[in-house]
């Protein structure tokens, strides 16, 4: 296995430095600086996957990010296997270990490669074809065997154990690609003093400096002067340099989502190193240089192991010295191919011909081709080549037909022209258009504050492409703000220039023949599929596109959507600007989900909120659920209690001693001013002028339309201070209507909102003896009946701490709820614990909390409730100011719906059997042997085992209800019908003694 | 942590009987450039008020309120913050009570006690401002956001306030059910600060 | 992620600060408790929906609170201008035919 294809004195990595790897269990060795297709090549492999459809040997296409073929999977340890990385962007580390994909039981046997035999039936639109009959077979045969054949590669099944950091960044200008423009630009803007980002998606700075061996700029060799003006660039204040850094996004307003691979190439990352950073940078101007990407030749079995493109074969040679074969073909429609066949030759490999589509292709480079005396045969094609797993000939015809002759080769280099990469210009709304001269589409017109340089421009040659750059440097650092700088514009002394080429077939895969010419590789998309989808009536490219599935993979076409487009529009007869281009989108290349979601994973996937007691419930075993992003205590069981015991337990406790509860989470809003009174008028139904100081009241919130919105206890301070409380999941939506209608209708008014919410830390404390357990504990404030009856507000302190204290209760019992400043919560929780327990208190959580309230029949906005109930629905009719002459929803609730007959009203409902507790959601009929479907009544809104009363209790909302209390109703459940009778909405102390028990 | 040298809050009554147990206290965490720690209780007040009320508050106050947005001004230990056309927030770690002074200004406003509403991080070394670049999307270069600036946003997916009491340092405060998410979230950012 | 002008911050803030609010221009009626029906129709349910420029309301949520009045193109989601609550229409939008 020693065969190597390295070429002493070529390429610019350190010989001595090697990298050992692993392919498919085979060890190999590279050398720092290789790429996996780098180190693969130099160890002769070209072999490395099977395709995704006809699982056909493929190679290494590419030696950059568009590589559609070298998928593998690199696995580092059983949690981190990553699937499809493209080998030619995968930078080798000592100990790395790729697998090859799509292939069983081993590469080069492949039981999966009989599709390629049976492809007559696996052409374009198979899939929507094949598997329309019989109908059910889709979910339950097709779809899981078609799920389990497709794919390319595996995923991991353990959790991923990298972190991925986020960082929002600003700058005046940003420029997209690190090749010669786009470092011109950088250059250009850096010197201004504005702030600049420079993102390369490659290891190194440098574009196609990498493999272009005849420019000279600034008297430095290219890649020499890209290394020097990089550094330059990095060492000053005002430049980020992110290499190995992809834009794959390019938003509204200059928005550009950047992934930096941070850690991907290193053998063993620092833990602290996050795997990957994504960058959303805002830009004041964006300079695109995104270059251009080579096109191949579409033939019969182009995709053979060991045909790639001319510029691979150069950038393999000239960065990491690496030659792609000992006999190599070319085949080629422009002027770049050459130079790769002559470095090659110069390196000592063999060229066995050029194979040139144009009939007398001329030019000081193919006189130099011919002069060093490499064969070119002009006006020929090449039709087809030999070689299954690598390709081992290549076969020549006159282009339109004639005598074929057969040349061995090891390696086939293809170039059928440059596509400018107009990916992100695309993304950023901007239209292009065809350039019919040069067959190309370019950037045409600008939706946001950005410019194209260079080759994706369509700028030809490296001193074209710098004066552009650099003019487009200038130019947006003085637009973002940048001050005028002395010009030291780069001077290009030597440099390559080439354009055109063509599009489409080439001759011998063209209209009529049904040989396998690629055009998109890893869909395994040929001419003749796009043929055939024009032929089957497709007419939109968008619909050849998805029928053909023709660029639509993860390299998202970015070699082959130009032929596909050509191919469409010769099989249509239009023009290819008729046909139109399809819309790139975001990502330009794949993007892992580590790197979207960043650091909001684990703690940090959503804040999860704690009161002040959480400590406490948790030290006194509490089981917790989620509110929202809160955590409550549920119910708080002894030893070997379930809920129902637990819950039983503490609503028994609470009616017959005392319970204390924690309420922080409600809402709670400060309205302050000499107009609060005013503004509450106009928020709540009810009138709020005449309310005392000191004093409570119960407020019922609406929305315009009439319909209930929020509830909650308000408490008046003083004249000018209202303490509001909202619903838990209301607070933040309440604030929010409240400031709508205060700044908007209302601006008027003298009165400020503050969320007070997190201030307090609020203890319920219910029961008959919560008063004996409060106040010895309490300063200044006489809690009789006399002195504070019930719905009234205190403050003073307790434990020595200030407090609102408020004579409220949410369980029917005598109660409190003592609101204290946060930090002091958890402490004054355990000083009334501790005289609650001299009493027998309990500690009860939310679950309680619900049942004693709908012993009660006092409704749960949101749960009794859901955006349709008027107050007169949930019996709060009481509530409404029946004088007054303003609040928000006194409208709403006048419309002809809202008081019509029969609508749907809150009511109690009781089981016939006492011990059959209802389904919250559960429809209620009139007649259960009317016939399906039936005509349903209303639902169970909130239904529990209730032990004070010693039987269930439900709420519902009925249609009619309360005209139809005594009557039986039915609740149809799968297997039974539950027989109901419709009473009122308290069941235990109707008449409400408890509230000064 | 310089526990000694902190003065109790006012809303420490001397009177308490309890202990208090602020929210995190004493927790700190560091990348290699940056040092995010959580700041002792402080007495804050929300204040809202019209224009013509201004000059009495600062008078009150012994601050002049800002009336530029994202500024702030700051005098013998007390901050006060722009956060809206008629809103200020008012932080004192001097022992003083802003609440009380308040309530001596005859001039029309609206003052809500929220000391214990928020928790306070101070975020500093070199590379604060990119441990909180991580999670709030504002442009926090010095000439963006420059020494005194101040503002309510978000970090990830919390609202915070920030003030950047020094070039290199922030302070970050978030409401208190949500300051285990955002040291959290901090701290998790001050390892990548280096970048 | 958009860029947003909040008039009253008087600078451009990222969108994730703000939240849309609605159409805007459509003030309350004073005597609403004694509009007609076909009124409070209009006024509560009926929205124009407009495909280009449309008048919104926003709130700077996440900043300093404020509600406010955007123009906005409906099209291509760009702001044309932002105003305070509160102020009219505005006659002549920036961009617009001298």
């Amino acid at each position: 296995m020693s065969v190597s294809y390295r070429v002493p004195g070529k390429g610019r990595l350190t010989q001595a430095k090697t990298a050992r790897f692993t392919f498919d269990d085979q060890s190999y060795s590279g050398v720092a600086g290789d790429t996996l297709a780098s180190a693969l090549l130099a160890n002769g492999v070209h072999l490395v996957g099977r395709s995704f459809k006809y699982h056909r040997p493929r190679g290494i296409l590419s030696a950059g990010a568009e590589e559609p073929n070298a998928l593998v999977g690199i696995h580092r340890d059983a949690a981190r296997k990553t699937p499809n990385v493209r080998a030619t962007v995968q930078e080798l580390y000592d100990g790395l270990a790729a697998v090859s994909q799509n292939r069983w039981p081993s590469l080069s046997f492949d039981v999966g490669a009989v599709n390629d035999l049976a492809s007559p039936f696996f052409s374009a639109g198979f899939y929507y074809k094949t598997f329309m009959w019989p109908k059910a077979a889709w979910k339950s045969l097709y779809e899981p065997k078609i799920r389990e054949a497709a794919g390319l590669g595996v995923s991991p099944e353990l959790p991923d154990p990298d972190h991925y950091a986020a960082r929002f960044a600003h700058c005046e200008v940003l420029v997209l690609g690190g090749g010669a423009a786009g470092i011109a630009a950088a250059l250009a803007a850096a010197e201004t003093g504005v702030r600049v980002i420079l993102a390369d998606e490659q290891a190194d700075f440098g574009g196609a400096l990498r493999f272009e061996s005849g420019s000279v700029i600034d008297g430095q060799n290219g890649w020499d002067w890209a290394q020097a003006s990089v550094a330059k660039l990095a060492a000053m204040e005002n430049v980020r340099v992110l290499s190995r850094t992809t834009a794959f996004g390019y938003y509204a307003q200059n928005f550009v989502g950047l992934v930096e691979r941070v850690s991907d190439h290193m053998q063993a990352p620092h833990p602290d190193l996050p795997r990957e950073r994504l960058w959303q940078v805002r830009a004041k101007r964006v300079v695109i240089a995104t270059g251009a990407i080579e096109r191949h030749m579409v033939f019969a079995d182009n995709d053979r192991p060991g045909v790639m493109l001319a510029s691979a074969a150069r950038a393999y040679l000239n960065h990491y010295g690496v030659a792609v074969g000992r006999n190599v073909g070319v085949y080629t429609a422009n002027d770049s191919a050459y130079a790769a066949a002559i470095d090659l030759k110069k390196a000592g490999v063999n060229i066995a011909a050029i194979v040139d589509l144009r009939d007398n292709p001329a030019g000081s480079i193919i006189d130099e081709a011919r002069a060093m005396g490499i064969e070119i045969h002009g006006g020929r094609a090449v039709v087809r080549v030999g070689g299954k797993l690598r390709v081992t000939s290549m076969t020549v015809q006159p282009k339109n037909g004639g005598g074929e002759r057969t040349i061995p080769v090891d390696a086939v280099l293809m170039s059928a022209g440059w596509t400018p990469s107009v990916h992100l210009f695309s993304q950023s709304r901007g239209k292009v258009a065809f350039n019919d001269e040069v067959k190309r589409f370019l950037p045409g017109t600008y939706a946001q504050d950005c410019v194209s340089a260079g080759a994706c421009n369509g700028t030809d040659g490296l001193s074209a492409c710098l004066d552009e750059a650099y003019a487009a440097g200038v130019k947006a650092a003085k637009d973002a703000g940048g001050k005028a700088a002395k010009s030291t514009k780069p001077k290009v002394e030597a440099s390559e220039s080439w354009s055109r080429g063509m599009l489409g077939a080439a001759p011998g895969a063209g209209p009529g023949t049904t040989v396998k010419a690629f055009v998109d590789f890893q869909n395994d998309v040929t001419a003749k599929d796009i043929r055939q989808a024009v032929h089957e009536g497709m007419r939109s490219i968008e619909h050849v596109k998805r029928f053909t599935t023709n660029g639509m993979a993860t390299d998202q076409g970015k070699t082959s959507n130009m032929h596909g487009l050509a191919i469409a529009a010769d099989e249509l007869g239009k023009q290819i600007p008729e046909v139109g281009l399809t819309t790139f989108r975001a990502p330009y290349t794949p993007v892992t989900f580590g790197s979207i979601v960043g650091h909001a994973r684990g703690k940090l996937f959503d804040p999860t909120r704690r009161t002040a007691t959480h400590g406490w419930a948790e030290r006194n075993g509490a089981v917790f659920e989620d509110v929202g992003q809160w955590k409550r205590a549920w119910y708080f069981p002894k030893s070997g209690e379930d809920i129902h015991a637990s819950v039983n337990r503490e609503c028994v406790t609470v009616r017959k001693t005392a319970g204390l509860f924690d309420a922080s989470t409600l809402g709670k809003i400060e309205v302050v001013g000499p107009d609060a009174a005013k503004f509450m008028e106009l928020l709540y139904t009810n009138p709020w002028e005449k309310l005392e100081v000191g004093r409570c009241r119960y407020g019922v919130m609406l929305r315009e339309d009439g319909f209930i919105y929020d509830d909650g206890v308000v408490g008046r301070l003083a004249a000018d201070r209202f303490h509001v409380t909202t619903t838990t999941g209301g607070a933040a939506r309440v604030m929010n209507h409240m400031e709508d209608y205060l700044q908007t209708e209302f601006p008027h008014l003298n009165v400020w909102l503050t969320s007070i919410s997190e201030q307090w830390a609020v203890i319920a404390v219910q029961g008959p003896k919560s008063r004996d357990i409060i106040a010895p504990l309490l300063e200044g404030i006489d809690i009789s009946d006399a002195a504070m009856p019930h719905m009234s507000v205190r403050e003073g302190k307790i434990c020595g701490v200030p407090t609102r204290l408020f004579r409220m209760s949410f369980s029917g019992e005598r109660g409190f709820e003592v609101n204290v400043p946060a930090d002091y919560g958890e402490a004054v929780w355990e000083a009334l614990w501790a005289e609650g327990q001299k009493h027998g208190a309990c500690a009860y959580g939310t679950e309680t909390m619900h049942v004693l309230r709908a012993e009660k029949g006092y409704i749960i906005v949101g749960q009794d409730t859901d955006g349709t109930v008027t107050p007169d629905d949930a019996a709060l009719g009481w509530a409404v100011g029946k004088k007054k002459t303003d609040f928000v929803g006194i409208r709403g609730l006048k419309r002809p719906d809202l008081v019509a007959k029969g609508r749907k009203q809150l009511v109690g409902l009781k089981t016939k059997d006492p011990n059959v507790v209802l389904e919250e959601g559960a429809q209620i009929v009139a007649d259960p042997k009317q016939p399906i479907p039936m005509k349903m009544l209303g639902h169970v809104t909130s239904s529990y085992w209730s032990e004070n009363c010693g039987r269930s209790i439900a709420l519902a909302l009925v249609a009619g209800g309360q005209d139809r209390m005594g009557e039986t109703l039915y609740v149809p459940m799968p297997d039974s019908t539950i027989e109901v009778e419709v009473t009122g909405l308290v069941f235990f102390d109707e008449k409400g003694e408890h509230l000064n028990g | 942590m310089a526990k000694a040298a902190v003065k109790k809050p006012a809303s420490a009554p001397a009177t308490a009987l309890v202990e208090c147990r602020p929210a995190l206290a004493g927790r700190e965490a560091s990348g290699s450039n940056v040092k995010v720690s959580v700041l002792p209780p402080a007495e804050r007040i929300s204040l809202r008020a019209p224009e013509a009320s201004v000059a009495a508050l600062s008078r009150a106050l012994g601050v002049t309120l800002p009336q530029k947005p994202k500024t702030s001004a700051s005098k013998n230990g007390r901050t006060v913050l722009w956060l809206g056309p008629d809103e200020w927030f008012v932080i004192d770690e001097a022992g003083g009570n802003p609440l009380d002074d308040c309530t001596n200004a005859k001039a029309l406003h609206s003052a809500v006690g929220v000391s214990h509403r928020n928790v306070a991080f101070a975020v500093s070394g070199a590379g604060a401002q990119a441990t909180v670049s991580a999670g709030c999307p504002q442009d926090l270069s010095l000439d963006a956001f420059p020494v005194g600036a101040c503002s309510r946003t978000v970090l990830g997916k919390s609202e915070i306030l920030l003030y950047r009491p020094a070039a290199d340092a922030f302070r970050v405060e978030c409401w208190r059910s949500f300051s285990d998410y955002v040291f959290t979230f901090l701290t998790e950012a001050a390892r990548d600060a280096a970048a | 992620m958009l860029l947003i002008h909040c008039p009253y911050c008087e600078e451009e803030r990222p969108e994730i600060e703000f939240r849309n609010a609605g159409e805007a221009h459509i003030a309350r009626p004073s005597d609403i408790a004694s509009i007609s029906d076909a009124d409070f129709e209009k006024f509560f349910f009926i929205r124009d929906n407009t495909k280009g420029l449309v008048y919104e309301r926003w709130r700077h949520v996440h900043g300093c609170a404020r509600f406010f009045n955007a123009v906005r193109d409906s099209v291509s989601d760009k702001f044309v201008m932002t105003y305070k609550a509160g102020e009219p229409k505005p006659k002549k939008l920036p961009g617009a035919g001298k």
